[in-house]
């Protein structure tokens, strides 16, 4: 018994996979329509957006920080792309999604500076930039919604993509988007960058206590500048291939998304105060929120119910997260 | 002439700047546009408005006393009044003149229900905080969750149309030609501040927010207090959501969200240190007052919404920095 208990104490995304599994086989058991290869493709596409975002948030937490800004950024980089595929031409995907990038990335070091050099909480901080950036974006860019017969086709081509396709019991193809491997692409990276980079283990160290950090020897201006600069141009990234997948570019899009992807990230294991969470388990997080969140109907729940169960989830996690960590707290 | 910049120094630099502040606000906009801005109406409709955010903005204060904050307020607001509306149609009928008059008693129980909810849910975030030590950014995301989510399981979607007359009054009304929403928020203003600077309650919780282990070391009943503090919270919050029902005759689950961001700015600007352990009523009051006549001027001249979005976001990254200017010595 305390074997098990030791095995979840020493790594956390045991306890998250041993609720995704939960969650999966009792949505299962009370209507196995789930099972259909078409619903798990569909909840694995429907993970990619929510869990790129969530590695986003996942730096910015893991430096004891909070990102509420991500969603109007990721907005602000894709429409202001796909706006400029239109006016200037260009077609193609490298560009663009560099283009997205960029201005998260941007609009993340302006987050930094912010944190850095004012010294605000970040939680303040990225209040007002992703309120300015949403107010710029629908208050001088546009309001009008950038549907499917204007979009940039190729883009749409992209996010079409299909790694496999199986034939289900009634004859229809069920398809697995292949933006599942791009999420699985940024993922690594990032876990390439936490776990074997010094980088990585000074966004760790930050999170841990920051006069400690210092004094180990990180800098901890870089590592700031890294931690929201990064997690912004994931967040731009993320945008423009959330637009892709939906075929519309829409500036009032993802308002209230940040709530969902911080529940996936605290869902995952990570805590608040810092150097405490991992890749694996925002991924398992994430796909958790979805699966529980996209079931309700086939639970034949009322979708009314959705924001009740996200905040449940949140509180539920935090509070097992708060637990797990009352030594160091206290 | 020294003598007078000597008292006037005396008196906190942050409420001078404040003043400062909403004069050149006051007086930009009435250079701008005199003839629409300088009018009697414009005043007036302030003091109908401005008191639901003010007491937004107060309730965001105590919580950030103690280094917390409260992302649930606008769930509680929009809850309680969501409540008390439904009470009303259930012992009255939903429309017609049986509702318009209801008695004074039941508007009152009414009233005690919306305080109750307001009550209850902030000692909800309090055990989750105190209790549970979840970090309350977190705990407050998703209690906020929960009650905006019980708000739309309870009304489905839409407005809950229609409050007694007597109701309407609190919002609407006006006793020796004062809005009696103003009159509800200077008293409550004048209530909270007498709390915060004259009672040990108040000093404990300064004491806290400037350092929680030193306060607990020094024998400060530090769970209790910061408990207390967020029923107050909880409780502010819902008098803000009795104000906006009764000025607007209706209560919606997504009601005031724009709200949030405004009362954070308010709080920031009125020179609270969202860290802990610094908070100004009167800082409240002058902050409400610049912005009130800032957003009035702005919408006199025809500015979107969207761009009054960017000018809140700019103007709390503003104020960030200017706090920082402020507190460059420490």
């Amino acid at each position: 018994m305390s074997g098990i208990a030791n095995a979840f104490r020493r790594h956390p995304e045991l306890m998250v996979a041993a609720v995704l599994v939960l969650t999966v086989v009792t949505i299962g058991l009370v209507n196995p329509v789930f099972w259909q290869p078409s619903n798990l493709f569909s909840l694995l596409r429907a993970s990619v957006v929510t869990g790129i975002l969530g590695l986003a948030v996942l730096l910015v937490m893991l430096s004891g920080g909070i990102d509420v800004s991500f969603p109007a950024f990721a907005i602000a980089a894709m429409y202001l792309t796909v706006k400029a595929m239109i006016a200037w031409g260009f077609d193609s995907i490298l560009p663009a999604f560099a283009m997205a990038t960029g201005i998260g990335l941007l609009l993340g070091l302006v987050n930094a500076v912010f944190v850095h050099y004012l010294r605000m909480i970040p939680l303040i901080v990225t209040l007002g930039t992703g309120t300015a950036v949403r107010g710029f974006i629908l208050g001088v860019v546009g309001t009008s919604q950038i549907n499917i017969d204007q979009m940039p086709p190729k883009l749409i081509d992209f996010a079409r993509t299909q790694l496999f396709s199986v034939t289900q019991a009634d004859g229809s193809q069920a398809g697995l988007s292949a933006m599942v491997l791009v999420y699985a692409v940024v993922a690594l990276l990032i876990h390439l960058l936490l776990r074997h980079t010094m980088l990585g283990r000074g966004i760790y160290a930050l999170g841990g206590g920051e006069e400690a950090a210092r004094r180990v020897g990180f800098n901890i201006r870089q590592t700031t500048f890294l931690i929201y600069g990064l997690a912004g141009a994931i967040a731009g990234f993320a945008g423009l291939l959330h637009g892709a997948m939906i075929w519309t570019a829409n500036p009032r899009d993802m308002v209230g998304l940040e709530l969902d992807v911080i529940a996936a990230v605290v869902l995952g294991g990570a805590s608040i105060f810092g150097g405490r969470g991992t890749v694996i388990g925002t991924i398992l997080g994430g796909l958790t929120l979805v699966v529980i969140t996209n079931s309700l109907i086939i639970l034949g729940i009322d979708t009314t119910w959705q924001r009740v169960v996200v905040g449940l989830i949140v509180i539920a996690a935090t509070a097992a997260t708060a637990w797990r960590d009352r030594k160091r707290i206290a | 002439m020294t003598a007078i910049a000597q008292r006037l120094r005396r008196i906190d630099t942050n409420l001078l700047q404040l003043a400062l502040l909403t004069l050149l606000i006051f007086g930009g906009m009435a250079a701008l546009n005199p003839e629409r801005f300088l009018r009697p109406y414009v005043f007036e409709s302030i003091t109908f408005v401005a008191p639901e955010l003010g007491l937004l903005a107060i309730a965001m204060m105590v919580a950030m006393l103690t280094g917390g904050i409260d992302l649930s307020v606008i769930g509680i607001a929009n809850l309680s009044c969501i409540l008390a509306g439904l009470f009303f149609h259930a012992v009255g009928a939903p429309r017609g003149p049986e509702l318009a008059n209801l008695s004074w008693p039941l508007v009152t129980a009414g009233i005690g229900l919306a305080l109750g909810t307001g009550l209850l849910a902030g000692a909800i975030n309090g055990l989750l905080i105190t209790r549970l030590r979840v970090t309350p950014i977190l705990a407050t995301i998703g209690t906020g969750q929960v009650f905006t989510g019980i708000c739309l399981v309870l009304t489905g979607g839409p407005a809950v149309v229609g409050f007694p007359k007597r109701w309407g009054l609190i919002g609407n009304g006006t006793a020796f030609g004062i809005a009696v929403p103003l009159i509800v928020f200077l008293a409550v203003a004048a209530l909270v501040w007498f709390m915060l600077a004259r009672t040990a309650f108040g000093i404990n919780l300064a004491l806290i927010g400037t350092n929680a282990r030193a306060a607990a070391f020094a024998g400060l009943r530090t769970g209790r207090t910061v408990f207390l503090s967020y029923v107050l919270t909880g409780g502010l919050a819902s008098i803000a959501g009795i104000l906006l029902s009764g000025r607007t005759n209706a209560a919606k689950s997504d009601y005031g969200v724009s709200y949030l961001l405004q009362a954070v700015l308010i709080a920031v600007l009125a020179g609270t240190n969202p860290a802990g352990g610094r908070a100004s009523v009167p800082g409240i009051v002058l902050a409400l007052a610049a912005l009130m006549l800032l957003s009035s001027g702005l919408q006199i001249m025809r500015f979107s919404n969207f761009l009054v979005d960017l000018i809140w976001g700019g103007f709390l990254l503003l104020s960030i920095a200017l706090a920082a200017w402020r507190n460059r010595t420490r």
